[in-house]
C-alpha cells in the first residue's frame, strides 16, 4: 500500500509540474506580444516597453519559468523603485489591470466557487445516486420511466440556458428569491444559502442525470452477480444485500467520475457564476479575458489544473483502499 | 415452395412454417433502432434541422426574410418590437430582434447552420484523431503507447473550459498573424483546434482499450500468419469492429459541441456578431428579459430541442448498436 501511495503521489507531482510548465509555455509563446496585452488599446510604445521589463517578458522563456516557480515557492517582487510590488508566497503573478497580486485575487474568489461546488456536489450526488437506486429497483415500471424522462430533460439543458431560465423564473418574474449576492456562510448562513440555491439547483439538474444512469447501470449489473444471488439464498435481509453486496460494488466506479467532476467544478463554475453574477474564479477568468490579463489567466488555469490533479490523486488513493487489485496492477 | 416447408400437422393438415431468415448485424441493429420511438423522433428532428441548415439561403429567400436586413418599421419608438410576443406577425413568424428589427426566424435558421457545422466538424476531427491514435497505440503498444497514454493523462489534467476561454485572445491573434482571415474564421479555427486538443482523449482511451483486446483475438492472428502487414491488420481487421462504440460515443459528443458553441458565444468568447449564433441571440436577449421575453425563449427552446433530439438519437443508437441488447428490449 505504501509503495502504491508513493507512486501515485510522485506521479501527481510530475503531472503538476508538467501542467505548470505547459500552462506557462502556452501563455508565453502563443501571444504575439504579451507585453502589448498589458495595457489594452491605450498602450503607448513606452508603456509597453516598461511593462515588458517589469513583468520580465524581455527575458528568455526558461528564465521566466524559473522565476515563476521561484515566485510560487518564495514570493516575488515585480518592477523596481516607485512602481514596486511584492507578492508573498505562493505568488502566481501580478495583475496590472486589477493592480493586485494574482494569488490574493484567487484567494478572494475561491470561497465563492468552493461554496457553489460543495453545495452543488452534495445535491447532485444525493439526487443522482438516490434516483438511480430507485430507477434500478423499479426497473421498467413507472418510477423508472419518469426518472429517465426527467434525466433526458436535465441532460439536454445547456448550463447557461438553464441558469438564465431559473434566474428569470425565480428572481425576476415571480420574485420568490432576491437577486443572488454572495455573503460568507459564517456571517449569514441563511443569506449564503439563499444566494446559492439557484446555482446549486442548476448544477444539480445538469449533473445528476449522469449519476442516475451510472448508478442504475451499475446496480443492474451487480444485481445479476452470483454472490448477490448467494446473499439472497442465504436468507439475508433485502436491505442488507442491497447495502453490502450491491451498492458497495456498484458505487465504486461512480467515485472516479465524482472525483474528477468535483475537481473540475472547483476550478470555476464559469456559466453559473457569470449568469448569477457571483464573484468566483470562473468569473475572474472571464473578466481577465476581456481585460487581456494574462497573469490572472495563468493563475486561474494553474489553480484549476491543480484541483483536478489533487482530486484525481484522492480518487486513486480511495481506490487503493477499497480495491486491492489496483495496488498490484499499476 | 423454396422457402416454405410443408410439415404434417397432427390431424393431417399441413402447417406452413416460414424458413429462418438470416439477418446481418447491421440489419439487427436497424430493427432494434426502429422499435425505439424516442430515437426515431430524435432522428426526425435532427434531420429537420439539418435540412434547414443546408438550405438556409433558399428557405429564407422563399420566406422573403433575411438574417441581416434591418426592419425599423417593425419596432416602436423605444426600439421594441411592435405587437405582442416579440412582434410575431405574418411577415416575421417568430418576431423581430429588439433594437435592430432583424428577423428572428432567419437568424435562427442561419444559427442552426453554424451550430451544426461546428458540432459536425468538431465531432469528426476529434473522432478521427482519437481513433487513429488509439488504434496505433493499442496495436503497437510499447513506447508509442506509453507516450500517448501519458499525454492523454496530461491533457485530462487541464481545465478545458477555463483554458479555452483564457486562450481565446492570444490564440486568435496568433492565428491571424499566421494568415487566417481576421474575425470569425480565426475564431472558428481556434475553437476547432482547442476542441481537437481536448476532445481526442475520450475516443483515444476507448479505442486503445478495445484494440488491446482485439489484437489478441484469433482472426487477427490468422491475418498475421497469412502475411498481412500492420496497416492491413489495423484498418481492415481491427477497425471495423470498433464502429459500434465509436458511433455511439460520437453521437453522444455531438450535442455537447452544439451546446458548447452556443455557450462560448454567449460568454462572448465564441462567434462574433453580426454572424447569427444562438448563443449571441441569448446573450442579447438578456437585456430585454422584461420587455421582450419571447426573444429569450425562442432561441433557448430551439437549442434545447436540438440538443435533446441528439441525445434521444444517440441513446437509441447506443442501444441498437450493442449486440447484448438482442435478447430483450427494455423500454
Amino acid at each position: 500500500m505504501i509503495a502504491y501511495l508513493t507512486r501515485r503521489i510522485l506521479f501527481a507531482g510530475v503531472l503538476l509540474l508538467a501542467v505548470s510548465l505547459f500552462t506557462f509555455l502556452i501563455f508565453t509563446v502563443l501571444p504575439t506580444d504579451p507585453a502589448a496585452l498589458t495595457c489594452g488599446k491605450a498602450c503607448t510604445p513606452d508603456r509597453i516597453e516598461a511593462n515588458r521589463t517589469r513583468l520580465g517578458y524581455d527575458q528568455p522563456v526558461t528564465t521566466q519559468y524559473v522565476r515563476f516557480l521561484k515566485g510560487i515557492v518564495g514570493g516575488r517582487t515585480y518592477g523596481e523603485g516607485q512602481g514596486e510590488f511584492t507578492c508573498g508566497a505562493p505568488s502566481l503573478g501580478y495583475s496590472f489591470s486589477q493592480k493586485d497580486c494574482v494569488t490574493s485575487l484567487i484567494a478572494r474568489t475561491l470561497p465563492v466557487t468552493a461554496s457553489i461546488a460543495f453545495g452543488g456536489f452534495a445535491l447532485w450526488i444525493i439526487f443522482g445516486i438516490g434516483l438511480g437506486m430507485v430507477s434500478a429497483l423499479k426497473r421498467g415500471r413507472w418510477p423508472d420511466r419518469l426518472i429517465s424522462v426527467v434525466s433526458v430533460v436535465g441532460l439536454s439543458f445547456p448550463t447557461f440556458f438553464l441558469a438564465l431560465l431559473l434566474l428569470f423564473i425565480f428572481v425576476i418574474w415571480t420574485q420568490i428569491l432576491p437577486f443572488p449576492s454572495y455573503v460568507s456562510p459564517t456571517e449569514d448562513f441563511f443569506g449564503w444559502c439563499q444566494a446559492l440555491i439557484l446555482p446549486w439547483l442548476t448544477i444539480t439538474i445538469i449533473s445528476a442525470p449522469y449519476y442516475i444512469r451510472l448508478t442504475r447501470f451499475g446496480m443492474l449489473e451487480t444485481m445479476n452477480e452470483d454472490y448477490v444471488r448467494l446473499g439472497i439464498a442465504k436468507g439475508l435481509k433485502r436491505w442488507t444485500v442491497l447495502r453490502k453486496y450491491v451498492l458497495r460494488s456498484a458505487l465504486i466506479p461512480i467515485v472516479t467520475v465524482a472525483g474528477l467532476d468535483f475537481g473540475v467544478t472547483l476550478g470555476g463554475a464559469v456559466f453559473t457564476e457569470s449568469v448569477f453574477s457571483l464573484p468566483g474564479m470562473g468569473r475572474l477568468s472571464i473578466k481577465a479575458v476581456s481585460d487581456s490579463d494574462l497573469p490572472v489567466l495563468v493563475g486561474t488555469t494553474l489553480v484549476a489544473g491543480t484541483f483536478i490533479v489533487v482530486f484525481n490523486l484522492l480518487t486513486d488513493i480511495f481506490y487503493g483502499f477499497v480495491d486491492p487489485r489496483v495496488r498490484i496492477h499499476k | 415452395m423454396t422457402d416454405v416447408l410443408p410439415i404434417d400437422g397432427i390431424d393431417g393438415d399441413s402447417v406452413v412454417v416460414a424458413s429462418i431468415e438470416s439477418k446481418s448485424p447491421k440489419r439487427l441493429s436497424w430493427d432494434r433502432f426502429k422499435r425505439d420511438r424516442f430515437a426515431i423522433a430524435g432522428l426526425g428532428v435532427v434531420a429537420f434541422f439539418l435540412i434547414i441548415a443546408i438550405f438556409a439561403p433558399l428557405i429564407t429567400k422563399i420566406l422573403g426574410i433575411s438574417p441581416n436586413a434591418l426592419d425599423r418599421n417593425s419596432l416602436n419608438d423605444y426600439g421594441l418590437p411592435n405587437g405582442r410576443f416579440g412582434g410575431i406577425s405574418g411577415k416575421h413568424w417568430l418576431g423581430v430582434e429588439p433594437g435592430t428589427g432583424r428577423d428572428i426566424l432567419a437568424r435562427l435558421i442561419y444559427g442552426a447552420r453554424l451550430s451544426l457545422f461546428v458540432g459536425l466538424v468538431a465531432t469528426l476531427i476529434t473522432t478521427s484523431v482519437g481513433m487513429m491514435l488509439g488504434l496505433v497505440a493499442g496495436y503497437l503498444r510499447g513506447r508509442v503507447d506509453t507516450f500517448l497514454s501519458r499525454l492523454s493523462d496530461l491533457v485530462m489534467t487541464f481545465p478545458s473550459l477555463i483554458l479555452t476561454i483564457a486562450l481565446v485572445r492570444p490564440g486568435t491573434q496568433r492565428l491571424e498573424a499566421m494568415g487566417v482571415p481576421e474575425g470569425n474564421p480565426a475564431r472558428l479555427t481556434y475553437l476547432m483546434l482547442v476542441t481537437l486538443f481536448f476532445g481526442w482523449v475520450g475516443f483515444f482511451r476507448i479505442v486503445r482499450g478495445q484494440t488491446l483486446a482485439l489484437r489478441e483475438r484469433e482472426f487477427v492472428e490468422a491475418a498475421r500468419s497469412s502475411g498481412a502487414g500492420p496497416g492491413h491488420i489495423i484498418f481492415r481487421q481491427i477497425a471495423p469492429n470498433l464502429w459500434g462504440p465509436i458511433i455511439a460515443l460520437a453521437s453522444m459528443s455531438l450535442p455537447g459541441y452544439v451546446a458548447y458553441e452556443a455557450a462560448l458565444s454567449f460568454l462572448g468568447v465564441g462567434i462574433i456578431s453580426p454572424t447569427a449564433s444562438w448563443g449571441i441571440m441569448l446573450q442579447d436577449s438578456v437585456h430585454y428579459y422584461r420587455a421582450d421575453p419571447t426573444y429569450f425563449f425562442i432561441p433557448g427552446a430551439t437549442l434545447f430541442v436540438l440538443v435533446m433530439a441528439f441525445y434521444l438519437l444517440s441513446e437509441g443508437l447506443r442501444d441498437a448498436l450493442d449486440p447484448k441488447n438482442d435478447r430483450q428490449q427494455v423500454a
